[in-house]
């Protein structure tokens, strides 16, 4: 089968399209995630030092990985948007949003919680954790601008450039954040150099982080296709579509 | 008939906003008057003692200078918005870019140049020394311009927006941080006697870099709000 992908930068082949993916790719969250979290949990050795309260990381890292990913993935839809004025890429970008935030919650969250057992703190103004901060603030700037615009091209467009200003920014905010750490000695601890890693725990974060990537391509499909259904309504291909759900319900 | 080249164009711009100003000086005055009272809020707030202003100075007068700068966004593009003339500059034979380098240049000498020439007064409120007062008017003028122009990139993308000053701020303030960071890590490392000169130079990059792009980028977004 050859995959045309003109045809499918158009919303009303791609929204059929995205519906038949969507279960496949749930299906590999589940197993995905089952088995990342057996290996991790279970199979896992403890770690000398952290002892069982490391395992926190099989969360974690994946999840800190994904909030970085999908701000860039969302900056090239964006620049593909304002360059070739796709209507497809400012939905994928605005579906990513939400994902990305969530991810970068996690981030935080977890970090929190792995943070209270091993260095006796909640929070520390580390460098990492400071600009995951700052790309949760981001991340939400580009929700509240979208959110904000009641024309959706206008909006998608704004908010698209402003991921552009923001991908830019991210290293420029990475590097200056630690500088100003290193300057100011503050945190005890210092996350330099990886930990050497058993090849199960590796093994374990690698699926994790797929199992990840698996959920937020199904649920970005899912998103995706709402956000279609919601701009097109106007169309004759949404009213078939819709008249044809009636018809099966 | 002739056409007005860029830069005359550009400093017409420039003329008009700082006659514009002239006739109503509150509107300047204001920003001043907030930055002021932010920086004169925070000895009542943590503790009147010296050593503890001292090590908070900075930090407290660049977030100050950071609220005030951002406020005034709000002035930048909104009128010209509402009486039509920004329309007309887009449809203006001169790149955009200038005309709004214009805007922005003016914007700045109204509401950063007169933060940086009172901040040393605030800074002897708070007890800095001689030669940290020194660092922190360069690091002021450095780092202001640099905060007029990121923050033209929220102002005009929230134009006639609902709420557009509360979203300005959430958009901006995140793409401040690396200001924030080295012009107060500026003034810090010359009390700590380490020098302030590598902060220095990255301020000045940062506005050297943000000079160059900043103008192209807040173009696009006001063409994208005008559309």
């Amino acid at each position: 089968m050859a995959l045309n992908l003109f045809k499918l930068s158009s919303p009303a082949s791609f929204y059929p399209f995205a519906g038949r993916l969507i279960p496949w790719f749930v299906v590999l969250t589940v197993l995905l995630t089952v088995a990342g979290l057996y290996l991790g949990f279970v199979v896992a050795p403890t770690d000398y030092k952290q002892g069982e309260a490391y395992r926190i990381m099989f969360v974690h890292v994946p999840a800190a990985w994904m909030s970085m990913f999908i701000y860039v993935v969302m900056a090239v839809y964006a620049g593909l948007a304002l360059v070739m004025n796709t209507r497809l890429s400012t939905m994928m970008a605005t579906a990513l949003a939400p994902t990305g935030a969530m991810f970068t919650f996690i981030a935080l969250w977890t970090g929190a919680f792995w943070g209270k057992p091993m260095w006796g703190a909640w929070w520390v103004w580390d460098a990492r954790l400071t600009s995951e901060l700052i790309l949760l603030f981001l991340y939400i700037g580009y929700m509240s601008l979208y959110a904000a615009i009641d024309d959706p091209r206008r909006a998608a467009r704004a908010s698209g450039l402003l991921v552009l200003v923001g991908v830019v920014n991210v290293p420029v905010i990475y590097f200056s954040v630690k500088w100003w750490n290193t300057l100011h000695q503050g945190a005890s601890v210092s996350f330099g150099q990886a930990p050497e890693m058993a090849a199960t725990m590796l093994m374990a974060m690698l699926i994790m982080s797929l199992a990840f990537w698996m959920y937020t391509i199904a649920i970005v499909l899912m998103r995706v296709r709402c956000e279609i259904l919601e701009r097109e309504r106007q169309s004759e291909w949404v009213q078939e579509a819709i008249a044809r759900e009636r018809g099966n319900g | 008939m002739m056409t007005t080249g860029p830069l005359t164009a550009m400093f017409c711009l420039l003329r008009r906003e700082l006659i514009l100003a002239g006739r109503r000086v509150s509107d300047v005055l204001t920003t001043l008057f907030f930055f002021v009272i932010i920086v004169s809020l925070f000895p009542l707030g943590v503790s009147p003692e010296s050593e503890t202003l001292r090590t908070i100075a900075p930090g407290v007068v660049w977030v100050a200078a950071l609220l005030a700068s951002m406020l005034a966004l709000a002035r930048l593009f909104d009128e010209d918005y509402r009486d039509g003339s920004l329309e007309q500059m887009l449809l203006a034979p001169q790149p955009l870019a200038l005309l709004v380098l214009g805007k922005v240049l003016a914007h700045w000498l109204l509401t950063g140049a007169p933060l940086v020439l009172i901040s040393p007064l605030l800074g002897l409120q708070f007890g800095l020394s001689a030669a940290d007062l020194k660092v922190l008017v360069i690091a002021l003028l450095l780092g202001t311009p640099s905060l007029s122009l990121i923050g033209s990139i929220g102002a005009a993308l929230t134009l006639g927006l609902r709420g557009g000053g509360v979203l300005v701020s959430l958009l901006i303030l995140p793409l401040y941080v690396p200001v924030l960071i080295f012009g107060a890590g500026a003034v810090e490392a010359a009390a700590s006697g380490l020098g302030a000169d590598a902060h220095i130079s990255l301020l000045a990059a940062i506005l050297i870099i943000a000079f160059c792009c900043v103008p192209w980028v807040t173009a696009a977004a006001l063409r994208i709000s005008l559309d």
